[in-house]
């Protein structure tokens, strides 16, 4: 039997990598990707305690996170690719045009 | 819904149609509006002073505004005997001066604008004397004060115009600060802002002590002196008295309405109002009645000798508040209630026969190039000899009757001050006899001095004009039988209508003298009126000799009163200058101008320089953004752990 | 087992809306001319608002909670859809954006703020939240050819799903803490186990604080505020101003004083500095702007600083004041809003502070309204602005933040003046070139309510002050 701990440590680096790979990487759609990362770092927890519980609130959580996530994703790529056809860059390095 | 609402909000009303439609629509034709619906509120006034006499008082809360805890914002009106009179006071003036504003003002390029002023200023005026709170006091108060403020530098390309409105407001703050802090005292204390319950519960205070300043002092009597220091302030009284002959700069109409007939009394109101408060402490009531009694004979003294047609007529009205002030002081609240009212008529008259004079004159001030005007303008001068009559005490005129109470009430009141205070109220009704009609000998009698283009262009004013002086007139001569003293009235069967009317809420203090003492005290303030005219007389139309004789055998009194006791150039030397004096040698002199320029402009400089600085985190990059996210996430877990 | 239907009955305005969205996006295809669907969509809420009334009781097992309080914010919510529709009409059509998506992504950001108003369990706010968010990181870049458009989207969407994800860690560690997700519930295992102080809900109270903040746009999670605001289409900008910030405290009012009222001394820590920093940054930094969506935006996130200090005293009074300021903001905000769409026409952006002088030479009518607008901003009584600031200052005061609302009068003070510089701007400079004006009657409609409510509940406050203490009985 794993401990619950274990899963939540899990979770918590999944978590962290994911907060670090957002604030690190200048790619557009890596950062996305981090943010699923973080996401995912959570549904982890939320599975492991679910279980631990024995509760299903959790893991119904889980699914709409997924689902979601999902739609999140094709509204990310969909405002990538407009962003992409006016800029031709996906670097958010270049993506100053307002400031101050 | 009553009626009474329609009092204060018609004027509004006129206020809103001429400043939005003023300048496009109505042009030559604002004043119909600010008229009629000055008018209205008078026709409302009167139904309400009915309603007042046949017993129906109301103390109603129209809405209140915000609420929070035990403090409450909300409109609410009072009308009571007080409110009736006031009321009255202040719609008939404001209606007549709105009608001899047609005349006075015509052809003026801001016609619209000025009408809008007055209509706001009456809105004010009533919102003040009909208030139930001292809320709503003093937002009234400090309304009239703005308008007074517009008003006094309406020809604001004038310097000296917008400097006396710029004086007017500065001085004022300094008294409306004091009344702030006593609305403020009396929330504390009694943990509400409204009249009745602050009246009722005040007794049960007078013996509480405060610490102020370091001192032990009544409650009750700082309260009262706070408020007072308001009365100052607005009342023009000594020391504060310096704005009200400067804001003669105004429009002679603003000077009848604003700076004679209604906003300078709220002071005497103010007093009046809070008669509950006032009684409770002696000291209050001495500090008020010697005021007053001082300012009266300090302004009488300095009316003597200015040439300055509206000056005098200024320095008149601070004299005779100071007068109020004393009845008030004496605890005869109900006799300068009296006074303010008779005050109203005559001195509004005497205002805006000043104001026909220059009409004539062209706009000329100086009564040392008057004289002989009396052919000229027979209206203008019957009327303002009849007003002078009245303000001399000349018996039978309003303001014998008021005047005659004040004095009885001083001498035989239970006040320690009141025979000081009797004595110098005597000598000021010899010397306002005196200088009022020095004033008329001056300007109607004798020969034109002026130049012959004045002399040529002479003639009597509009009939806007004249018949209002002829009702204003009607007011003055007869605004006092509603006060006619018992000894006379218990002779001829009339009773002193307006003692007996606001006693419910003034009280009447009964003079304990004989009858012989009283007949004594009026023979002698009647002695004083008819020797000051006498005086007059004689100086200034059988021996005209004698008076620059006097000025120059005694140039150092008429130095100093000519210059009004230097008491502007005290101010000077002893605030403005020495401000300015450190401002340029101090802080100029030793660090270069730069400390009054961080005093000055740092503040918002370093502001906006931080801004600047501040503006620069923002990058515009999403890194950067999701960084300081991260940071603030890591700073309040930080900050949870360290706890 | 017998299948129970559940109760729909408090669910039905939310129900409806979502039907109506969606035939709204089917009518879509059908009707060429697109301001009838903006029409449709406002005859929508219309409905919907109607239903609210007969909405009130909790359902799906006390997820669902239609109460006084719900139904206040979904009041403002529908009053933000009517003003943005009405703003927007002309406006989209310049900017070449009338598609009838853009109403049907409005009813669904809305549809989503009232589920988080009426979220009594952490799934239903989740899923209310990102169903607003998606929405309107949409609609921020609807101007697919206009680049900044296209960046404040990118903006958003990145720094809001970033933002989510610590509310979902929040959540995942609230259930792993007490084995629920229903505040309720949660509140009464907290008060139960004595959890305070435990670390693990502080850090899921700090995770919440966070995200929560993020919608309110307060500092230090403010940023994206002025680049999505000043990129964002001006219609939407307004729209954002409102609705996501009113449902943030919607959110932070329920989950802070139900779930985490029993630790409230623990949570005041995090948010006292957070809106004393909001109330800084969002004043000063707007001194020195010179595009007046930014301006807004600036001044946006400083009323969300003012609006934190209701929540902070943690009354009844406290929360009702914060309602009162949401709906104050949302006329005055949206008025002022609605006169910047004015100034912009075909071949001029109208966004620059230069802009407005001398306006009221040339336009004296829009000039007094965004006068009374900024008055309002400012907070001046007889305006709308003036109470809500007056009742949120107040409630501080009485439960024992004096110091805080020093701060926060000192930080009024400052804000007047990028206010009245606008002010100043309009009346007192001559105008440079001739500004010409868009207008439409939908815009004199919304110009028309604004300037009304801002007027009159300045005036008048007491009986939606009323409404707002009587909706938060029972809460």
């Amino acid at each position: 039997m794993v401990p619950l701990t274990w899963y939540l440590m899990l979770s918590a680096v999944v978590f962290m990598i994911g907060v670090f790979g957002f604030l690190t990487r200048r790619n557009i759609i890596i950062m996305f990707l981090s943010v699923e990362l973080m996401l995912n770092g959570v549904n982890i927890s939320l599975v492991a305690f679910s279980h631990y519980l024995q509760d299903l609130r959790g893991q119904i959580l889980v699914f709409f996170i997924i689902t979601v996530a999902a739609a999140e994703a094709a509204i990310g790529l969909a405002i990538i690719l407009a962003l992409f056809r006016n800029k031709a860059t996906i670097h958010v390095d270049e993506m100053n045009e307002m400031k101050g | 819904m009553n009626y009474y609402l329609l009092i204060p909000f018609l004027p509004l009303a006129a206020f809103i149609i001429n400043i939005l439609f003023g300048r496009s629509v109505l042009k030559e034709n604002a004043h119909w509006v600010s008229i009629l619906a000055v008018a209205g509120s008078w026709v409302v006034a009167v139904a309400t002073l009915m309603d007042v006499i046949s017993g129906k008082t109301l103390n109603q809360n129209l809405y209140t505004w915000i609420v929070s805890g035990s403090f409450k914002v909300s409109v609410g009106f009072l009308i009571d005997q007080l409110t009736a009179v006031m009321l009255i006071v202040v719609t008939t003036c404001s209606t007549l001066i709105h009608i001899y504003s047609v005349g006075y003002m015509h052809g003026d390029k801001g016609y619209y604008r000025f009408f809008s002023y007055l209509s706001l200023f009456t809105f004010c005026m009533l919102m003040l004397v009909m208030a139930n709170n001292f809320l709503q006091l003093y937002f009234g108060w400090e309304g009239v004060g703005l308008c007074s403020y517009f008003l006094i530098g309406y020809y604001f390309d004038k310097k000296s115009a917008s400097d006396a409105g710029k004086k007017a407001f500065i001085v004022n703050r300094f008294g409306d600060f004091g009344f702030g802090l006593g609305i403020i005292m009396i929330f504390i204390t009694f943990g509400t802002v409204y009249y009745e319950p602050v009246f009722n519960q005040a007794g049960s205070f007078a013996a509480n002590t405060v610490n102020f300043l370091g001192y032990d002092v009544n409650l009750i009597t700082l309260i009262a002196l706070l408020l007072f220091c308001g009365s100052i302030g607005k009342s023009a009284q000594l020391p504060l008295h310096v704005w009200l002959p400067d804001a003669m700069e105004g429009p002679t109409p603003v000077s009848a309405l604003i700076h004679a007939a209604t906003m300078v009394t709220a002071g005497v109101f103010l007093v009046a109002r809070c008669n509950a408060i006032f009684s409770l402490s002696e000291t209050a009531l001495m500090v008020v009645a010697l005021t007053g009694a001082i300012t009266s004979l300090f302004a009488a003294t300095i009316g003597l000798v200015q040439n300055d047609l509206k000056r005098i007529i200024a320095y008149s009205t601070i004299s005779q508040l100071g007068y109020m002030f004393l009845a008030c002081g004496v605890g005869g609240y109900t006799a300068g209630v009296f006074h303010l009212y008779t005050h109203a008529f005559f001195k509004a008259l005497l205002f805006l026969c000043a104001g026909s004079v220059m009409h004539a004159m062209g706009g000329e001030l100086d009564i040392q190039k008057m004289g002989g005007l009396k052919k000229y303008m027979p209206v203008t001068y019957g009327t303002m000899f009849l007003a002078s009559l009245s303000i001399a005490g000349v018996p039978g005129l309003a303001g014998f009757f008021s005047k005659d109470e004040i004095l009885w009430l001083a001498y035989s009141g239970p006040s320690p001050v009141g025979k000081l205070v009797w004595l110098i109220g005597t000598v000021v009704a010899f010397l306002t006899a005196f200088y009022s009609f020095r004033l008329i000998f001056l300007t109607f009698h004798g020969k034109f001095r002026g130049t012959h283009e004045q002399e040529h262009h002479l003639h009597e004013s509009p009939k806007t004009m004249t018949i209002t002086l002829m009702l204003l007139c009607i007011g003055a001569v007869s605004a006092g039988w509603v006060g006619i003293p018992a000894l006379i009235g218990d002779a001829v069967g009339l009773e002193n209508w307006i003692s007996e009317f606001m006693r419910p809420v003034l009280g009447h203090p009964e003079g304990h003298g004989t009858h012989a003492e009283e007949w004594m005290v009026m023979a002698i303030s009647i002695a004083a009126g008819f020797a000051g005219i006498g005086l007059a007389y004689f100086l200034y139309l059988r021996r005209t000799d004698i008076p620059a004789r006097l000025s120059e055998q005694f140039s150092w009194v008429h130095r100093i009163l000519f210059n009004k006791y230097y008491v502007d150039e005290l101010y000077s030397l002893i605030l403005i200058r020495p401000t300015i004096w450190s401002a340029k040698n101090i802080l100029i002199g030793i660090t270069d101008a730069k400390v009054i320029e961080a005093i000055v402009n740092g503040v918002p400089n370093a502001i906006g320089s931080f801004s600047r600085q501040l503006r620069k985190v923002q990058t515009g990059l999403l890194q950067h953004y999701a960084m300081i996210m991260a940071t603030g996430v890591l700073i309040i877990v930080a900050l949870m752990l360290l706890r | 087992m017998q299948p129970v239907m559940p109760d729909l009955g408090p669910v039905f305005p939310e129900t409806v809306l979502t039907v109506l969205a969606l035939v709204l996006l089917l009518a879509d295809l059908v009707i060429k001319r697109k301001e009838t669907i903006g029409l449709l969509s406002i005859i929508s809420v219309t409905a919907v608002a109607y239903l609210l009334a007969g909405s009130l009781g909790t359902t799906f097992g006390g997820m669902f909670i239609s109460d006084g309080y719900s139904i206040f914010f979904k009041l403002i919510f529908i009053l933000n859809v009517i003003l943005t529709v009405l703003i927007s009409v002309k406006y989209i059509q310049i900017e070449k954006i009338d598609y009838g998506e853009y109403y049907s992504l409005i009813l669904f950001a809305t549809l989503g703020m009232m589920l988080m108003a009426s979220a009594g369990d952490l799934i239903i706010l989740y899923l209310g939240l990102e169903l607003m968010a998606l929405s309107t990181y949409v609609l921020a870049g609807f101007m697919r050819r206009d680049v900044k458009s296209n960046e404040a989207a990118m903006k958003y969407f990145l720094l809001g799903a970033f933002a989510s994800a610590f509310l979902l860690y929040g959540t995942s560690l609230i259930y792993g803490l007490t084995g629920t997700t229903d505040l309720k519930a949660i509140s009464s295992y907290i008060a139960g186990h004595g959890l305070a102080g435990n670390p693990v809900l502080m850090l899921s109270l700090i995770m919440f604080a966070v995200a929560f903040s993020f919608k309110i746009a307060a500092a230090p999670f403010h940023m994206w505020a002025p680049d999505v605001y000043e990129g964002a289409p001006t219609s939407i900008t307004a729209f954002m101003s409102v609705g996501p910030k009113a449902a943030g405290f919607a959110v932070l009012g329920r989950v802070f004083l139900t779930a985490f009222g029993s630790v409230r001394t623990e949570w005041v820590l995090i948010l006292i500095p957070v809106a004393i920093l909001t109330m800084g940054v969002g004043n000063i930094v707007a001194l020195s702007q010179t595009n007046i969506k930014r301006m807004l935006a600036y001044s946006s996130i400083a009323h969300a600083g003012y609006a934190l200090l209701g929540i902070i005293s943690g009354t009844a009074d406290g929360l009702s004041s914060v309602m009162l300021y949401m709906f104050a903001y949302a006329f005055m905000n949206m008025g002022a809003f609605a006169v910047i769409i004015m100034l912009r026409s075909e071949g001029f952006r109208g966004d620059n502070i230069n802009d407005y002088e001398g306006l009221a030479k040339t336009h004296p009518v829009p000039a007094v309204l965004m006068t009374i607008f900024m008055f309002s901003l400012t907070g001046i009584p007889t305006t709308v602005g003036f109470m809500g600031k007056f009742y949120v200052f107040m409630s501080a005061v009485e439960a024992g933040y004096m110091w805080v609302v020093i701060i926060a009068v000192i930080f009024s003070a400052i804000s007047a003046y990028f206010y009245l510089r606008i002010i100043m701007y309009m009346w007192m400079r001559e105008p440079k070139e001739a500004v010409e004006l868009t207008t439409s009657p939908a815009i004199g409609l919304a110009l028309l309510i604004t300037a009304t409510a801002v007027i009159g509940f300045g005036i008048l406050p007491s009986s939606i002050l009323t409404f707002a203490r009587l909706a938060i009985t029972g809460f």
